[in-house]
């Protein structure tokens, strides 16, 4: 099929079958409307999630309490860090898989566009609940958002809004990687195997498969916090024979997986952008799949390393030291892997490409100062400082948000048909890339100096790197509104895109016509196109 | 090698990169361990990183490079990656198992304290003395920690790391801590001793420390379990004397305190994490 027959096809279905106004929007079942309009939530929560942050660091500008009550304080980091990770990073992933995976497998949609509607529309809700929260008598949930008891319990009314809030979170999460599950077991065009499928479709089916199994494990185990608080029963309480320390046993077996779920998506999309600017196909394709595979194997066996000192037997804390420092394995094959990829390439440095190599370095040195964490008697002095927030900033934000930015960056002239304002970009980047070190790395000699995490005032011999790393946040927080400049700019009045803008990007979406049609691939790709696409 | 770490000093920190040594044996093996892995790290970094760099510079296009499309997969490669870390995970995890025994032997104990943790203070029980106290925030600190209290922390001596009843511990003693709390979870730690445990409630956590006999001095931490409003305002603060002084201050502490049944009631657990600490906090600011 050419492009000029698939281009009259998709006018065609534009005008017989899509929606206008807000019609388009409520009852969307289209993955490209669905996709943005995930892109968009997420944006809006990662602004709302980061003036939170501000907050935080405004306070801890200087020591002395300034601006904020401590109760306060402690919502700002509780309510901060679930919409950062449940309002602004994962549904940033879903919009991607929504954008993407029906591109890059060949299919003409999700394979449940109604389900897909759901799944989106549950988070405004969901979130209008927690936001609700800091609102209410007693004000928002204030216990971090580890929700440990019995200290969460301890909460007013928010807590049962920030219950429920989750359990709407956790059924959007399920029944989005169920769609990605079956779209991609089901949806792939005649030709694509599964070892043909772009690193990205690969990371997400494994990411799907995660957030089935551990979300319904968070929802049982915040569902035992509303019938400790509400019903009488003691799961958590040791006085009615329950243990605290099994919450956080359950929590972390979500939690673990949970950040992987925040970060293998961000693998693919890495393994995408690095190849199309170093014009070279992905090092070990198969490695990295099957290194995705173990990392998420061993996600499930390590999530007592969260929790060294509640007092574990010796063979208890040895067994998840060993099985966490494992993870390096599998980890340091991917970063090799694209370090070989650049290796007798022949690179160029656009936007998406300077994110994707931020993220080489940067989630290098957070998975560096994991392995430090890893090292139990060690971690029984990092525990609870700011190395530790140090850390899983370093893999969250160099890691999953910047890897987000870059795939906005790489794909959105074929989303939109237009290119963004590459000088406007590169200042993005470099404000951004400045901005987060600036920030985060004095938090390691905050962490190592003795300072615990989740304090509002502090003793006056962290006042210099608190003062530094507020600087950072401040430069980091509104370089941020550049990049919705950046991309606002783009879609409204950007160059007209090529169908190909970056000559060594190889992929089916990138076989579509610029702006992508309306329905992805109405006929199935012809051999030629999949295996044109497939040279990774 | 590099030695980052400068005995405690009461100013603005710029000096601050990296963990004490500390004054125990446990908390010297720790930081060998933590800097083992932090070179180890670093000399992996370095190599890693310079790769990056060399890649970076040598295969720009702009510098004419031509990308060799075939390199795609290299079976050795991948062996050689994948075995040499896990060599150098084993080489790490053997130090660290040993010294993580050494931190779980608490045989030989020679005496005993039991500490409590109390939205938001602690409490010390000398087990073997029989008498106990309470630790709370230094009245100092406490006011020039209000919000907007318009006092400079850094007039105030020890600024939230300071309390009204120390604890005294003798040197060269192997100090069992008996953890538990009465209401949320706490959890106890000096940076200078090495260790930290969380304190839980309805269970009893235990952990061991020994201050080297030439090391007798005013040792200081936090609660490091977020707590509830005022977690960040429960310090701890312990002081390590010879054997001859601590005995001395024990007789004293047992005559004032006498008699040790006479517990003070516990404050109530708060049930409103809102609720001010202090009644010089009446008012709770309003939401920004």
């Amino acid at each position: 099929m050419s492009h000029h027959e698939h281009d009259a096809a998709a006018a065609h279905d534009d005008h017989d079958h899509k929606p206008y106004g807000w019609k388009r929007w409520v009852y969307a079942t289209n993955h490209k409307d669905i996709g943005t309009m995930y892109l968009v939530f997420a944006c809006v929560l990662f602004f709302l999630g980061g003036s939170m942050a501000l907050v935080i660091r405004l306070e801890l500008f200087q020591p002395g309490l300034q601006f904020v009550d401590p109760a306060f304080f402690n919502q700002m980091t509780t309510v901060h860090a679930l919409l950062m990770i449940f309002g602004a990073v994962m549904p940033a992933w879903t919009g991607l898989a929504n954008w993407l995976i029906p591109m890059q497998v060949g299919a003409p949609d999700m394979a449940l566009p109604r389900l897909n509607n759901f799944s989106f529309w549950i988070l405004p809700f969901a979130f209008l609940l927690l936001i609700a929260s800091l609102f209410v008598p007693g004000g928002g949930p204030a216990g971090g958002w580890t929700l440990y008891p019995p200290l969460v319990l301890q909460g007013g009314d928010s807590l049962p809004l920030a219950i429920f809030a989750i359990h709407m979170m956790g059924a959007s999460s399920i029944l989005g990687a169920i769609n990605v599950i079956v779209t991609i077991m089901n949806m792939r065009a005649p030709g694509v195997g599964l070892l043909n499928m772009p690193l990205f479709v690969w990371t997400w089916l494994i990411t799907a498969y995660l957030l089935i199994a551990v979300m319904p494990v968070l929802a049982g185990a915040v569902t035992m916090l509303l019938t400790d608080h509400f019903f009488g029963t003691s799961f958590f309480s040791a006085a009615g024979g329950g243990d605290p320390v099994m919450f956080q046993h359950i929590f972390w077996f979500f939690g673990h997986p949970e950040v992987y779920i925040l970060i293998l998506p961000a693998f693919g999309i890495v393994s995408e952008i690095i190849p199309t600017f170093s014009r070279k196909p992905l090092f070990g394709y198969e490695s990295m799949v099957y290194a995705s595979a173990s990392i998420a194997f061993l996600s499930f066996i390590v999530w007592a390393h969260h929790m060294f000192t509640v007092g574990m037997p010796l063979a208890g804390q040895m067994f998840f030291m060993l099985s966490t420092m494992l993870i390096a394995i599998p980890t340091g094959v991917k970063v090799f892997n694209w370090c070989a990829t650049m290796w007798r390439g022949s690179l160029t440095f656009e936007t998406p490409m300077l994110f994707a190599l931020a993220f080489l370095f940067l989630f290098t040195l957070g998975g560096f100062s994991g392995l430090m964490l890893a090292i139990a008697p060690a971690d029984f002095q990092y525990h609870d400082t700011y190395f530790v927030v140090a850390h899983f900033h370093y893999v969250l934000v160099p890691g999953s948000i910047f890897t987000i930015m870059a795939a906005v960056y790489y794909w959105l002239p074929k989303w939109t048909g237009r290119m963004y304002d590459e000088t406007l970009g590169k200042w993005h980047f470099w404000l951004s890339t400045i901005g987060v070190n600036v920030l985060f790395f004095p938090q390691h000699f905050l962490g190592l100096a003795g300072m615990p995490r989740r304090i509002p005032d502090y003793s006056v011999q962290f006042s210099d790197w608190n003062m530094v790393s507020s600087i950072g946040a401040f430069i980091f927080g509104f370089s941020q509104l550049l990049f919705v400049y950046v991309v606002v700019k783009a879609v409204r009045s950007g160059a007209k895109a090529p169908a190909r803008p970056w000559e060594g990007a190889h992929g089916l979406e990138w076989e579509l016509p610029t702006p992508a049609p309306y329905h992805s691939w109405t006929e199935p790709p012809s051999p030629t196109l999949i295996a044109r696409g497939a040279e990774h | 090698m590099l030695n980052f770490a400068r005995p405690f000093v009461a100013d603005s920190g710029w000096h601050l990169l990296n963990m004490t040594e500390g004054v125990t044996d446990l908390s010297k093996k720790i930081y060998d361990l933590h800097m083992m892995v932090f070179w180890v790290c670093a000399v992996i970094a370095l190599i890693v990183y310079g790769v990056m760099v060399i890649a970076l510079v040598k295969f720009r296009r702009s510098n004419g490079a031509k990308a060799d499309t075939k390199m795609v997969h290299s079976t050795k490669a991948e062996i050689l990656w994948t075995a040499a870390p896990t060599i150098i995970l084993i080489a790490m995890a053997i130090p660290a198992a040993r010294v993580l025994i050494d931190i779980e032997d608490t045989r030989g104990t020679q005496m005993t304290l039991k500490v409590t943790g109390y939205q938001w203070k602690w409490q010390y029980e000398y087990l073997d003395e029989g008498f106990s106290f309470f630790s709370t925030l230094s009245p100092q600190s406490n006011e020039a920690r209000q919000l907007q209290s318009g006092i400079d922390p850094s007039g105030v001596k020890n600024y939230l790391l300071d309390v009204d009843n120390e604890v005294v511990v003798p040197t060269g003693t192997k100090v069992r801590l008996l953890l538990t709390a009465q209401d949320v979870i706490h959890a106890w730690w000096i940076p200078a001793f090495g260790m930290k445990k969380d304190a839980i409630p309805g269970f009893v956590n235990e952990m061991w420390f020994k201050v080297d006999t030439d090391k007798p001095g005013t040792y200081r931490g936090q609660c490091v379990e977020l707590c509830g409003r005022d977690h960040g305002f429960m310090p701890i603060v312990v002081r390590a004397v010879s054997m001859d002084e601590y005995k001395a201050w024990a007789a004293e502490r047992k005559v004032a305190l006498a008699p040790p049944a006479a517990e003070p009631e516990p404050a109530a657990p708060a049930a409103d994490p809102n609720a001010p600490a202090t009644a010089s906090v009446a008012a709770p600011v309003a939401r920004g």
